[in-house]
């Protein structure tokens, strides 16, 4: 009897109407389910093709190849391109030594920046300083500003007469020439880099020793650890998932950095691996580059992947914030003015002065002489009839600039508004499919862009569409290339905090609109979107700030018809047009940082009439 | 009104199965409670009548209508399923005012804007919130914004009421205050409800049927009264009452002429046979159905206090009599010391004899 039961059972057709249908009804029953399955795939196209891309093109012959192997098809499998790059002659100049480079710059630059971050940090969560609110604000502004802007700053002052062109300040005003070492190389590449970087390692240090809940160090007190005790063995332990993270990033990042190596050291061909991978693009060795574009990568990928097994498993408690939290101001005692006065200088150093020397430097007729006579308004506001400006129109009159700058501001605008978009779907496939298979991948892929080198990653997108794929038509020398390529490198700071957005959205909250009938549509827009607005603004701002003052994603991408303000600075300096350089830098800091306050002010707005959470 | 029937319903996440072949039904109109402890496939269980939670199999009908069939492959989205359903987190939503919390699903139903009008009118002077309809969720208290919850259900006029434990995040006077409010509330407005708790006190106030589940099983399911009085299993003749049932493990005998239950010096009367081949049995008593006295009575069995707990209008005792312990309750507010003698007596129409083996009630 049992046994017949058994064989109808078998018996029914895997595929009935019945099981269809139930598929179908399953299917519609979870949007994230849909939702995801499509950005799953939209995003493995944007992330994965192109690592594919870059491995096949640096396995075949490529059209510039064909000189040095007149037998050889384009197209065809070869190791020609890792022979060159690991154990020909070249392999010196283009491997090894701009990897000596860019490692040694990662590490003088990530110590540097990330000791001046986590003091600053400190100092300003941690410690009785005076004036924390300005220092904090000021503290954060050189991570707004394009990391090259200290670059042109220091090109003003430290320019010598080896190069060509106009003279810096230090030679106009004290008459000797800065040694080489001193105006170009890696001396100011760590330097400005380091400068710039600080305030990342800020950033995340500030939030982690914020979260630190000063009980913790109470607890230490009344088991009896003196002041030094509680400090290494309770608040530096708790805080090394962060630091750790902190100078991971970092270090990734200038691995990838291109603006300031390209302004201090092409001159003096001084190649970190990012410039040389440019330099192999410009000269259409695609196959080198791709290789080259291949080590940074995999050297991305262990970083991250020896950071997660150190600290990895500890990483959790970085986040934990309890309730009943506390913060102890320290008393720095007479420490303090000096300490308050030492942060003044640093900010005055780092952020108001190279404002104003680039500020100085718009103003020159001629450049290198900064007696007040040769100054003029002609680089802002002048027609370019005049032969100073080498008969290019000051910023405000310049067809060329007021375009670019109209294409930052669009490329900032739709890049925050589709990463916003795609930040909060992607958030809520993730949270929403939280446990399933493909909320995993998701979540993988839309992080997967960060070990990309951006240079590497614009050098990819060039081939990939550069003829149509599909039904993707052509985008090069297009508007739109340079909106995706910015959407899909923000992708992963964009989808996490989309996923930390929806995280804060109890599943009730949206289960009690379901049950009441209010389809899908209309929960996201009332009852999803308002509760993760706050998020997705600030979410949305940091894509606006990257995506305005981005030069190595995009340098390869951009054309005449797409110009965008970065990449026509790069051309100014490039031709030592040090006037208009210096005054579309400003122009570019001044809409990055009004547009921050704007977004703030825009935003706090909305968090005092929405969310009156409970 | 409508009837919910669910027949077959098999859930599990991964290996762990939540809720096992379950058939239920919920007569129309009725108040059903669902209680077990935590992790018992209660909530699952009702998830599933709402649409929430898709079953692994088995078939779910409102009345005659199908909501869910594995066999049949429907499954009919929360959205359409036109049920009310009262979180424990209330889930009201922080960005909208109470008024616009009950009324967006109306306006989402293309409800004309006087009917709107009056249904939030009506709905929150049922629950007395008429004043604060201008308030959002985090300008009221918890008891406030439980009733906010309630209104919005009553708003939508669902035939049927889902609830997920709506009390107990509020404290206990206010508990008790809410419970009769919502047994005020069903009978008004004659939906079918089913409640989900832990709490056996709101379980047994407010239900027509209580039905106990244990790890995805139903164990038992019938009016309070059944189930406090007539516990099928071990485990709900445990899980209900406070405090704790006493059981007595031990052997039928014949007992000069008596038939006794022989528990290892303390004999229990039986007035009905078991079954003579029965073997190891479990007798339960209810600590207020034993009969006390503070004088010496030579027939009943005396023990010694050993921990007295006041509570107000009751007074728990614990009495031993050699390795046994047995809990008492007895109303007053009673004043002893400890070791003190009592004698205790048990009436065999409050016993109930359970197989040791299957825990099951041997129903003498």
């Amino acid at each position: 009897m049992n046994s017949s039961y058994f064989v109808s059972e078998k018996r029914r057709p895997v595929f009935s109407n019945s099981n269809l249908s139930y598929f179908f009804y399953k299917l519609l029953n979870r949007p994230q389910l849909v939702l995801g399955t499509i950005f799953l795939v939209i995003l493995s196209f944007l992330v994965l093709t192109p690592l594919l891309e870059i491995i096949k093109d640096s396995l075949s012959i490529q059209s510039y190849d064909i000189a040095y192997l007149p037998n050889a098809n384009i197209g065809d499998f070869s190791f020609f391109h890792f022979e060159r790059v690991f154990s020909g002659p070249l392999s010196k100049a283009l491997l090894i030594n701009p990897l000596l480079n860019s490692i040694a710059i990662g590490i003088c630059v990530t110590l540097i920046g990330v000791s001046i971050g986590t003091i600053f940090a400190w100092l300003i969560v941690r410690t009785n300083i005076r004036y924390k609110a300005i220092f904090g604000a000021l503290a954060v502004v050189p991570y707004m500003m394009p990391s090259w802007v200290l670059a042109l700053a220091w090109l003003s002052l430290f320019k010598n007469d080896r190069i060509g062109g106009a003279e810096g300040m230090v030679t106009y005003f004290f008459g000797f020439q800065p040694p080489n070492w001193i105006s170009y190389g890696f001396f100011p590449i760590v330097i400005c880099l380091s400068l710039h970087y600080y305030a990342y390692g800020y950033l995340l240090m500030s939030g982690a020793l914020a979260s630190v809940d000063s009980e913790l160090e109470d607890a230490g007190a009344i088991c009896g650890m003196n002041r030094r005790q509680r400090m290494w063995r309770i608040t530096v332990p708790l805080l090394l998932p962060a630091l750790g993270s902190a100078i991971v990033l970092t270090f990734i990042r200038i691995l990838g950095t291109f603006g300031t190596p390209a302004l201090l050291g092409l001159p003096v061909r001084f190649y970190t691996f990012s410039t040389q991978i440019y330099a192999s693009l410009n000269a259409n060795n695609n196959g080198d580059a791709y290789v080259l574009a291949l080590v940074l990568i995999i050297t991305a990928i262990t970083c991250i992947w020896v950071n997660n097994r150190v600290l990895g498993v500890r990483k959790s408690f970085v986040t934990l914030t309890g309730k009943g939290f506390r913060s102890r101001e320290i008393d720095l005692g007479t420490w303090r003015w000096l300490a308050t006065i030492g942060v003044a200088l640093f900010l005055t150093f780092t952020v108001v002065l190279p404002l104003v020397i680039l500020l100085w430097e718009s103003l020159l007729i001629i450049p290198g002489d900064y007696n007040l006579s040769n100054f003029t308004l002609e680089y802002w506001f002048g027609d370019g009839t005049i032969d100073e400006t080498y008969g290019e129109p000051g910023v405000f009159q310049s067809d060329n600039i007021l375009n670019a700058l109209w294409n930052s501001i669009k490329l900032g605008l739709s890049a925050a508004l589709f990463n916003g978009i795609i930040g909060l779907m992607v958030g809520y496939a993730v949270v929403r499919g939280r446990g399933t298979l493909l909320s995993k991948w998701l979540e993988g892929i839309s992080f997967a862009p960060y070990i990309f080198p951006s240079i590497a990653f614009g050098a990819i997108y060039i081939g990939m569409f550069s003829t149509s794929w599909g039904p993707v038509p052509a985008l090069y020398g297009t508007f739109t290339i340079l909106v995706l390529i910015t959407v899909v490198k923000n992708l992963p700071f964009t989808s996490r905090t989309g996923i930390a957005a929806m995280l804060q959205i109890d599943s009730s909250i949206e289960e009690t609109a379901r049950v009441q009938g209010i389809g899908w549509l209309k929960r996201m827009v009332r009852i999803v979107i308002p509760l993760s607005l706050n998020g997705l603004v600030s979410g949305m701002l940091l894509t606006f700030i990257t995506a305005m003052r981005e030069l190595s994603l995009i340098i390869l991408l951009i054309s005449p018809s797409n110009m965008v303000l970065t990449g026509l600075l790069f051309n100014y300096n490039e031709q030592d047009m040090a006037q208009h350089a210096g005054a579309v830098t400003l122009l570019l800091t001044f809409i990055i940082i009004s547009g921050s306050i704007l977004a703030r002010i825009i935003s706090r707005g909305f968090g005092l009439s929405t969310l009156k959470n409970g | 009104m409508e009837q919910i029937q669910l027949s077959g319903i098999k859930k599990s996440y991964g290996k762990e199965i939540a809720v096992q072949n379950l058939d239920l039904t919920v007569k129309s109109g009725d108040f059903l409670t669902i209680l077990g402890p935590s992790g018992c496939g209660k909530t699952t269980t009702l998830r599933a009548i709402a649409g929430l939670e898709e079953p692994d199999d088995g078939e779910i009908r409102f009345g005659e209508r199908v909501v869910f069939s594995r066999r049949q492959g429907v499954i009919i989205p929360p959205e359409n399923r036109n049920v009310g359903f009262v979180f424990q987190s209330y889930a009201l939503w922080p960005h909208m005012t109470v008024e616009q919390n009950i009324t967006l699903a109306l306006k989402e139903k293309k409800i004309s804007r006087a009917e709107i009008e009056s249904r939030l009118k009506k709905s929150l002077e049922m629950v007395q919130m008429e004043p604060y309809r201008k308030r959002y969720p985090s300008e009221l208290s918890g008891g406030q914004q439980q009733r906010v919850a309630v209104s919005r259900l009553i708003a939508l006029q669902s035939k049927i009421l889902l609830m997920d434990e709506p009390l107990s995040n509020l404290d206990a006077k206010l508990r008790t205050e809410m419970r009769a409010e919502l047994k005020r509330l069903h009978r008004e407005l004659e939906a079918t409800t089913v409640y989900v708790t832990h709490d056996q006190a709101e379980a047994l106030t407010l239900s027509d049927i209580v039905v106990v589940m244990n790890e995805g099983l139903v164990m038992q399911c019938g009016t309070p009264y059944d189930i406090y009085h007539n516990p099928q299993n071990l485990f709900v003749a445990e899980f209900i009452g406070d405090p704790r049932i006493n059981f007595f493990k031990g052997k039928i005998i014949n007992k000069e002429g008596h038939l006794k239950m022989d528990c290892n010096e303390i004999f229990l009367p039986l007035n009905k046979e078991l079954p003579s081949n029965s073997g190891n049995v479990i007798a339960s008593v209810r600590p207020e159905s034993i009969t006390v006295s503070y004088k010496e009575n030579k027939d009943w069995l005396k023990v010694r206090l050993k921990s007295i707990q006041p509570t107000g209008a009751n007074t728990i005792l614990q009495v031993q009599s050699g390795t046994h312990e047995i809990t008492l309750l007895q109303p007053g507010f009673i004043r002893m010391e400890i070791d003190e003698p009592l004698w205790i007596n048990f009436d065999s129409d409050s016993l109930n004899f359970f197989d040791e083996e299957t825990g099951n009630n041997l129903n003498i």
